[in-house]
């Protein structure tokens, strides 16, 4: 294992320095899908959409009811998804989110019969759910309880709040909702009246999450406390405070994403269950390239996940499949996903020089 | 030769020329009572060495000073000020960097966004935006001016071998220390060439005066080179300080044989009475 030597080289390469650039064609594309995980679920997703655009006629699937409705079924998912991302790379989860996700509407609602601005019903809602994170956050990091309980239990207590404050009864209408008398206008357009609202909110969620990430300190910071704890702290990362924020992020975003989609739909249940949702977004997260390891994860990934099951979803039911089949397709999409990224977690590994 | 008694004598009142002091510190960690009264002076401009047993209690005096531990009890005392380090960021804001035995590389990252971790350079503002190109180009430059050779500085940590990344581990604390560096046993898992880099980059950096240096390692013949004073810690205190020139490693070895005896000795009388 000697290198040159005219350059006294403090750690020898490993291979000359040609050497990368001598590599075939093929390990150059491997390359790419190593490092680009999006890449792989995009084009995953490009099949399943052309599968689809073949078996259910194109004049069909590319109806915008068909595919505004696939969109929209991705949005919750989507949204909680692409915050989740952020614990998933701390190697943390948020399983009260997509309770979080339902609970957010409620407080609005609430707030709003208290005759509260809207507005300001909203943003106490928003900031009701940002508190809900960091107290998952600080019981996570003050007390030492792993987040997968801290968050279980979270999760159990908005569910029953919700059924107490609630008496159990259905809520209707949502303010900004159509049948609403704030409904109708642009507000309500924009908060989710309109057929593409929610995947629009997704969209941008999406872009300002994704440049949180991997643009700014932040996110290096995300990636430090996750893919090296003790390392991270010795190098002077504030590892609690990153790990309090991720909590904040993703729950104020599963409560955006809420409103969103109480107003569309008009009604709150407080029978629904946020498991559900939960769910689907790891399953959205890890079919985009993100492993429960912690180090890595991509938020464009979990958006191209989460298109992916709602398209599988609306796909199924448009080529006469039942819902049932849609559950298995999804489970094996998430194992076939999880499987490639262990392997391709392993390819990186083997490629470090010596 | 002055050979010193064995317990050493506390030092002097931190003077202009002291770096760093630290007087009386305590720590234990539970039941575990790792410091019993540390005291030392480090000079300005000097490099002090920092030998003695595994669990002497060496790595965690380093993690006092660098922010990563709390001590119990003492004082530390940076150019003569005293001061209290909550955090690691508190320790970096007195100019002190450390090179943990881990190296605290994060293997997910890349080499210069490791190089630059906690001292990212951004954009003003609370969102504070990376600038990734300028890290980039004082990455490549930086690794260049000091001879440090990687694949690319775009490679994840986790690519390299462990000689490549404890290179960057030092070289990261090289560049950002402006008072004092904290070596803990940077040559570890180094060959002869790459060991070689990192003790002439270390001897620059001490020539300079400016940084003042205090390094654990487990190997005399670098230390004797290195260093212009050693300190021997057993049993979470120091016992021996001797001027590198005014020994030899025959007499150190003297030394902390009959310090070990002795403390041998306290023991089982303490024991037996």
């Amino acid at each position: 294992m000697q290198s040159g030597a005219q350059t006294p080289a403090a750690a020898p390469a490993a291979s000359p320095p040609g050497q990368r650039r001598a590599l075939s064609l093929g390990g150059r594309i491997l390359r790419v899908f190593l490092y680009q995980r999006e890449l792989t679920p995009i084009l995953i997703t490009i099949g399943v959409f052309v599968y689809f655009w073949a078996r259910a006629g194109s004049a069909t699937f590319l109806n915008s009811l068909s595919l505004s409705s696939a969109a929209g079924f991705a949005g919750p998912y989507g949204a909680i998804a692409v915050g989740e991302v952020l614990l998933l790379v701390l190697a943390e989860i948020d399983l009260s989110a997509g309770q979080v996700f339902l609970f957010c509407p409620w407080v609005m609602y609430w707030m709003d019969n208290l005759g509260l601005p809207l507005a300001l019903s909203i943003l106490i809602a928003l900031a009701v759910c940002g508190g809900v994170g960091a107290v998952n956050g600080l019981i996570t990091v003050r007390l030492n309880v792993p987040s997968f309980v801290s968050t279980l239990a979270m999760n159990f207590i908005l569910f029953g709040t919700v059924l107490i404050a609630s008496n159990e009864t259905q809520a209707s209408p949502i303010p900004l909702s159509t049948s609403a008398p704030s409904g109708g206008g642009f507000a309500g357009q924009f908060m989710g009246d309109w057929l593409w609202a929610e995947f629009a909110w997704l969209v941008a969620i999406t872009i300002v999450v994704h440049v949180m990430f991997s643009r700014t300190r932040f996110g290096v910071r995300i990636v430090a406390t996750g893919g090296n704890l003790l390392g991270a702290a010795e190098a002077g990362v504030p590892i609690r405070r990153v790990k309090v924020w991720a909590f904040v992020i993703c729950s104020f975003l599963a409560g955006l994403m809420g409103i969103v989609d109480a107003v569309k739909y008009g009604t709150l249940d407080p029978g629904n269950a946020g498991v559900d949702y939960i769910l689907y977004a790891v399953g959205a997260c890890v079919i985009g390239g993100t492993a429960l390891t912690g180090g890595r994860g991509t938020v464009i990934g979990a958006f191209i996940g989460a298109i992916l099951i709602g398209l599988l979803n609306e796909g199924f039911t448009l080529i006469g499949l039942s819902i049932d089949q849609f559950y298995v397709a999804v489970g094996v999409v998430i194992i076939f996903a999880m499987a490639l990224n262990v392997q391709f977690d392993r390819m990186i590994a083997r490629s470090r020089a010596q | 030769m002055s050979a010193q008694p064995a317990e050493p004598t506390p030092p002097a009142p931190a003077g202009g020329e002291a770096a760093l002091e630290v007087r009386g510190v305590t720590k234990r960690f539970g039941a575990l009572v790792v410091l019993r009264g540390i005291d030392m002076v480090l000079r300005q401009g000097e490099v002090l060495g920092l030998v003695g047993d595994n669990g002497a209690g060496k790595s965690t005096l380093v993690k006092i000073l660098s922010g990563f531990h709390q001590q119990d009890g003492g004082d530390v005392f940076v150019g003569g000020e005293r001061v209290r380090f909550h955090s690691v960021e508190d320790a970096r804001a007195h100019g002190i960097e450390t090179v943990y035995q881990d190296l605290a590389l994060i293997p997910q990252l890349p080499v210069f966004q490791n190089l630059f971790l906690g001292h990212e350079v951004t954009t003003m503002g609370p969102l504070r935006f990376l600038n990734k190109r300028a890290m980039r180009q004082l990455s490549r430059q930086y690794l260049d001016e000091i001879r440090v050779n990687v694949p690319s500085i775009d490679a994840e940590a986790e690519q390299l071998s462990g000689g490549q990344r404890q290179a960057v581990a030092v070289a990261r604390a090289v560049r950002a220390a402006t008072k004092i560096l904290l070596l803990d046993e940077p040559l570890a898992a180094m060959g002869a060439r790459e060991s070689r880099l990192i003790i002439d980059l270390v001897k620059d950096l001490a020539s300079s005066g400016r940084v003042s240096i205090v390094v654990i390692d487990h190997n005399y013949a670098h230390l004797f080179e290195l260093c212009d004073r050693l300190n021997v810690m057993q049993g979470g205190k120091i016992t021996i300080d001797q001027q590198v020139h005014e020994t030899s490693l025959e007499e150190l070895t003297e030394l902390m044989v009959s310090s070990y005896r002795r403390q041998l000795e306290d023991v089982s009388s303490a024991g037996a009475g």
